[in-house]
């Protein structure tokens, strides 16, 4: 480490000493690589940084941060964290959950997150899967998922992780790929600088149990045509030409317009005061349409612990009241 | 008649005319929960405390908040036991029921006193609330009434009378009739009524009208008995010789939260509640929520599981973690807590206890989550657990409660219970600069180049430092996977594991160094211990020390540790014939004895969603006794 008065850290700076067990080539370790980077890039201090998870493979997170870090239990990393928020506002507060832990089991922490706008930022690593537990189907899981528990074929039907977030009312709604590095990156970012929740879903190749659950559209060859990129203030565009992009009708159904009509695409604005349209792209067919990754909604709004903070800060400010007060209050008297 | 902690019944021999003095009075008022008898209760309550008496209540309310009107379901009780000497509990049966309607009397005769003072409410009396109540034929006809002193009074009709000049409507004036019967309990228990007066005029101090047609029933009470001579005599209590000292009555749930404050204050602490509402445990978050001016931080979460997660994270930052509850909810958080002891750092967890299984019968009070505190986790999890036995007592339980967190850095269980919750009694106040101290250390910054070692521990108490995010040079991962002991780092090692485990009980264990000895009441060797734990302390206490009057060789004394367990209590039991356990579950404490300790612990168990009756334990104890000569 350099001597200089604020020494930067380096991603380097952000390892811990412990080996890296996940399965060779899983998503994991490219966004662990991207959140490193990022973190760097930010000048974050080790010190102030907390890092808490729920159970899975992603959870394990933490451990291979040289930050703080809390591996907690399965799905309750949002209400821990909202603890450590509470009783600290100051400190940087990170949670990583899966789609297990996020979805299903802490299904009620992840939406009272997002409806009180506690200001931690999740990074949900969605790989469509149990991973830990070796391999039954999420609550993400496309409908006929064959897994060792839904030999037929899951009939679960799925959650959009996002169109859930939103419903929550989410102030910060993204979406990221686990291999689009750069991207995930500035998702990373944009979220560090959001004042309440913020939410990255993170789509993840788990390629023991769902191996190429998102390269139909992830592959080198594929990505320009069906990635949609979201960008702040700019049409809805999509195709290596960017020639062909999103509309939505009256109803907030979308279409894909080309050719004349390209100009009909939807600009994009995540900081709309109405949900719709990114609900609209959210919960849009996968298969018929191009898959949105950016940012889905941005919404300024007071986080939960400021306001609890205030009114903590301004009692105590105000306070006359010693302990003895507190207690020889009420109808008290003496016996002599 | 000299105070020994028995009811005797108002004596009715003769009827002269004049102020009679007792030594103590028990009174029931019982009506709809609609009626406001909890309000009447309360404020009968504070005058008389006010007055210098000893006091103990006990509030007992249907669970529904509004159940049908004149219906057995929806009756609301409130008994207070009031005396001129030191008493233990609110007392067995009354000495005067006042009963708003059928359905009230029908739930509560059974438990008058022969000769008792019976006030009914003769508006409620009609064929439809007979009928509400189940009765086929009037009560007041058929003799089962006689040898009650029956009052009857139209409390509706007089009321109304009372406030013929009021601007409420009959609706608004019908619900001060309970004013009219407290002023009539006022005069004939020559009470003070400035205490209500104050007292209505600032609860109600927004609506002038309700202040002052309240006041007016109460005064019209007091008039009507004094001038109607419906009784012969009235009553007065002399004030009980108390220690000296500042007292105030307080209710269990309050002195529970005051003894957390004190402790955070004196500790330099802040205090996190983490909660959800349930029965009846609500009023600690109510309590703590209004305590923000002390620098309490209180959530209210989505569920019982975030509530304590939440404590948890709080206490991970450096504050003090709280999460308050109810048997239904420490079953919920049991997970967690179990991480909280996997990560050793201090954690409360309040359990007022309900009547269960399950959703059991919420408002009424039992004992019966020992087992789950001392064993409802998966793995070997242990956690100290201790216990409030009485309303002031509850104060130095929290007090104790956040010494024992912080010191060892372990979660702890405290056990009170609805009848402590909600029962009150004088409370002598602490002197606030003489409380024990707190010493509350967090690890100081670390030195560069010097690897953190989050579980390197203190020689003593065995706990790890308590190393705060936010402070340089003790970036460190803790979680519920286990550690090897120092690092801190995951560990699958089997030797590791066992000695994880077995500090992790060590450090619980530990605690018993640092109790002070076991007092009993009575002599350190007999036939009989009484040993006993929680709310029943009260009962029990009465029922030994008559007892001992008597010249039986019985002591009894009460556990606040339960783990660890004192170290001088099996030498305690070791020194009787016999040692007996009444609880308000099957046995639970008792089996945990008679497996520790291998000794014949002879269980008194009770589960009836009541209190035990001083009465019934003296009874069983004298039984016990026969036996052991
Ligand atoms: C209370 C509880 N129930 C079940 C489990 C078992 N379990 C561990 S991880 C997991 C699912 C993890 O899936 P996900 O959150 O998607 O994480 P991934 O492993 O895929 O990263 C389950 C069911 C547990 N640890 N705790
Ligand atoms: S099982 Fe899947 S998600 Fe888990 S580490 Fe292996 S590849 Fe990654
Ligand atoms: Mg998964």
């Amino acid at each position: 480490m350099s001597s200089v008065e604020h020494p930067k850290l380096t991603k380097k700076d952000f390892k811990s000493d412990q080996d890296v067990r996940w399965c060779p080539g899983c998503g994991d370790y490219a966004i662990l690589n991207s959140v490193q980077t990022a973190f760097a890039d930010l000048g974050k201090k080790l010190h102030e940084t907390v890092i808490i998870s729920g159970i899975g493979c992603s959870s394990r997170f933490p451990y291979y941060m040289d930050t703080y870090g809390f591996h907690t239990i399965h799905g309750r990393a949002p209400a821990l964290a909202t603890g450590v928020k509470l009783s600290n506002p100051e400190l940087d507060v990170w949670v990583v959950t899966g789609d297990g832990d996020a979805m299903s089991i802490g299904g009620n922490h992840f939406i009272h997150t997002m409806r009180r706008n506690v200001g931690l930022k999740i990074l949900l690593f969605n790989n469509r899967i149990y991973g830990l537990t070796k391999g039954q189907f999420s609550p993400t899981s496309p409908q006929g998922k064959v897994t060792k528990s839904s030999p037929l074929g899951s009939v679960d039907y799925p959650f959009a992780p996002i169109a859930l977030a939103l419903g929550a009312g989410g102030t910060f709604v993204a979406r990221a790929v686990d291999i689009l590095g750069p991207h995930l990156q500035s998702m990373v970012k944009q979220a560090d600088s959001h004042n309440g929740t913020s939410m990255i879903e993170i789509y993840q190749n788990c390629n023991i149990f769902n191996d190429g659950a998102f390269t139909g559209f992830t592959d080198k060859g594929a990505r320009d045509e069906r990635i949609l990129y979201l960008e702040h203030q700019k049409p809805l565009l999509f195709g290596a030409n960017k020639d062909k992009g999103i509309a939505f009708d009256a109803h907030f159904r979308p279409f894909i317009v080309e050719g004349d009509d390209l100009g009909k695409a939807y600009v994009w604005d995540e900081t709309s005061d109405t949900p719709a349209p990114a609900m609209a792209l959210a919960t849009m067919d996968e298969e018929v349409f191009p898959v949105p990754i950016g940012v889905f909604r941005r919404q300024d709004k007071p986080n939960f612990e400021y306001a609890v903070k205030q009114q903590v800060e301004t009692a105590v400010a105000n306070n006359k009241q010693s302990i003895k007060d507190l207690i020889y209050a009420g109808e008290i008297w003496d016996v002599k | 008649m000299t105070g020994t902690d028995t009811t005797n019944g108002l004596t009715t021999s003769t009827l002269e005319s004049g102020i009679q003095e007792l030594d103590q009075v028990v009174i029931r008022f019982a009506g709809d929960s609609g009626d406001g008898m909890q309000l009447t209760g309360d404020q009968f309550t504070r005058t008389t405390a006010l007055m210098g008496n000893d006091i103990a209540t006990f509030p007992d309310f249907p669970a529904e908040i509004r159940a049908p009107a004149g219906t057995l379901p929806g009756v609301s009780a409130f008994q207070l036991r009031f005396s001129s000497f030191d008493i233990h509990t609110p007392g067995d049966a009354p000495d005067v029921l006042v009963a708003m309607n059928p359905a009230a009397l029908k739930a509560h005769i059974g438990q008058l006193k022969k000769n008792g003072i019976l006030l009914l409410n003769t508006a409620s009396f009609k064929p439809l609330d007979l009928k509400k109540a189940t009765y086929t034929v009037d009560p007041r006809t058929d003799g089962s009434l006689d040898g009650y002193r029956v009052i009857e009074i139209d409390l509706t009709a007089r009321t109304r009378e009372a406030l013929t000049e009021s601007d409420l409507d009959n609706r608004g004036k019908d619900r001060c009739k309970n004013m009219y019967a407290l002023g009539i309990l006022y005069w004939l228990f020559q009470r003070e009524v400035e205490p209500t007066q104050k007292a209505l005029a600032l609860k109600f101090a927004k609506k002038p009208a309700i202040v002052e047609a309240n006041l007016k029933a109460m005064a019209a009470g007091h008039a009507y008995a004094e001038t109607v001579e419906i009784f012969q005599v009235s009553y007065t209590v002399a004030p009980a010789k108390m220690p000296a000292g500042t007292y105030r009555n307080i209710m269990g749930n309050q002195a529970l939260c005051l003894g957390l404050v004190a402790a955070s204050n004196q500790g330099n602490v802040p205090l996190f509640l983490g909660s959800y509402p349930i029965t009846p445990a609500s009023d600690v978050l109510h309590q703590l929520s209004g305590y923000k001016n002390h620098g309490v931080v209180t959530f209210q979460a989505e569920d019982e599981i975030a509530a304590v997660c939440a404590a948890i994270g709080a206490s991970y930052t450096g504050r003090l973690g709280i999460t308050s509850t109810s048997g239904p909810g420490v079953a919920l958080k049991a997970e967690a807590i179990g991480l909280a002891i996997m990560a050793e750092l201090p954690l409360i967890v309040l359990n007022i206890q309900r009547a269960g299984p399950s959703t059991g019968m919420p408002t009424k009070t039992q004992q019966a989550d020992l087992l789950q505190a001392m064993y409802g986790r998966n793995g070997e999890s242990p956690m100290v657990v201790i216990a409030c036995s009485t309303a002031a007592d509850a104060f130095e339980v929290g007090y104790e409660a956040v010494r024992i967190a912080t010191k060892y850095m372990v979660p702890v269980m405290v056990l009170s219970d609805g009848y402590i919750a909600n029962g009150s009694e004088p409370w002598k106040l602490p002197d606030v600069d003489a409380l024990p101290k707190i010493e509350v250390n967090y690890a100081p910054e670390g030195k560069p180049d010097e690897k953190f070692k989050p579980y390197e521990r203190n020689p003593e108490t065995l706990a790890r430092p308590w190393a705060k995010p936010g402070t340089k040079g003790l970036v460190h991962r803790i979680g519920g996977l286990e550690k090897q002991d120092i690092t801190g780092n995951i560990s699958y090692d089997p030797d590791n594991h066992q000695h994880m485990i077995d500090t992790r009980a060590d450090k619980v264990a530990r605690v018993a160094n640092d109790l002070p000895p076991l007092v009993p009441i009575g002599e350190k060797s007999g036939d009989v211990l009484v040993l006993g734990w929680g709310s029943p302390r009260g009962a029990i206490t009465a029922a030994v020390t008559r007892l001992q009057e008597q010249g039986h060789k019985i002591s009894c004394a009460f556990l606040r540790h339960l783990n660890p367990l004192p170290n001088d209590l099996e030498a305690l039991m070791r020194s009787f014939k016999k040692v007996v356990l009444p609880e308000l579950n099957k046995g639970q404490l008792a089996s945990m004895l008679r497996a520790k300790y291998l000794i014949d612990v002879k269980s008194y168990s009770q589960v009836n969603g009541q209190p035990f009756q001083s009465h019934a334990v003296e009874d069983y104890m004298r039984n016990v006794l026969q036996e052991v000569k």
